[in-house]
């Protein structure tokens, strides 16, 4: 079930990267403005953090496959850790952009911006929330070597919102 | 400690990523657009990190072809559409 949402969002996503690929290409003055404004460490470091994220989910499924359930427990915590890093930085991101009167509607640039950050924002709130349920769940024993399928799924859908940054790290914030 | 094989795939995605962030620095610090060689290499260096992700953290490459082809299928594309437009708009 996991893989068919995967699927429908790298579809939904590969359209918005689409559209603001072409974009950029017919407003390239436009969009240069825009970017000229977005700040490449930020984007750099919401990167590491994203993968550090996949890095500790992906130790966690490995902990529980060898039941060794506290660890998997603490590699869920670290997780969301890093998802909870990513918000605040993001956070902090937008807040500095609508103080200096940042308004989404302002033109192509400035929608397909906030359309494909804010979305996949969204993506890593959810994040956040799945591992913070795992990790409840985890504390309370929930899961062992044979009965795991939840941390996998939430890995597993981790992965494709740091698979999609990937794609969105390089064409909003480096390419330019 | 033995190191496993994802921690090093989580070293060269870090690695990676700061090697996009240096290629980048240059014509952000100096508003310019990025050249010809340097769009190539950080797309490469996107497609080489979501195939990591894809293949080794997903695990598709144990995974039936149809999903993995599906995942790949779509790095490519999406890579190839940004890789033209970016291309096409600084050349």
């Amino acid at each position: 079930m996991v893989w068919l949402l995967v699927l429908a969002e790298l579809l939904t996503f590969g359209l918005l990267f689409a559209s603001f690929a072409v974009a950029r290409r017919l407003q390239p003055g436009m969009f240069a403005q825009g970017q000229a404004e977005l700040s490449l460490s930020t984007g750099v470091l919401n990167t590491l953090l994203l993968v550090a994220g996949s890095w500790a989910a992906v130790r966690a499924v490995r902990s529980f496959e060898a039941d060794h359930r506290a660890s998997g427990g603490r590699w869920l915590l670290a997780a969301l850790a890093g998802a909870v890093g990513f918000l605040v930085v993001k956070s902090h991101e937008f807040l500095g952009k609508v103080q200096a009167g940042f308004d989404w509607a302002t033109n192509t640039f400035t929608l397909l911006y906030t359309l494909l950050t804010g979305f996949h924002y969204l993506h890593v709130l959810v994040g956040a929330i799945v591992f913070a349920v795992l990790w409840h769940k985890a504390r309370q024993g929930a899961y062992s070597q044979s009965d795991h399928m939840g941390p996998i799924s939430g890995a597993v859908f981790w992965h494709m919102v740091d698979l999609l940054w990937m794609v969105l790290f390089s064409l909003v914030y480096v390419i330019r | 400690m033995r190191l496993k094989r994802e921690d090093l795939i989580f070293a060269l995605l870090a690695l990676a990523t700061l090697a996009s962030g240096w290629l980048g620095e240059g014509a952000a610090l100096q508003g310019q657009h990025l050249g010809t060689l340097a769009t190539l290499a950080v797309l490469g260096l996107s497609g080489i990190k979501g195939a990591m992700i894809a293949l080794d953290y997903m695990e598709l490459r144990h995974a039936p072809a149809i999903w993995r082809r599906a995942v790949m299928g779509w790095l490519m594309v999406v890579l190839g559409v940004v890789a033209l437009a970016s291309l096409v708009s600084t050349g």
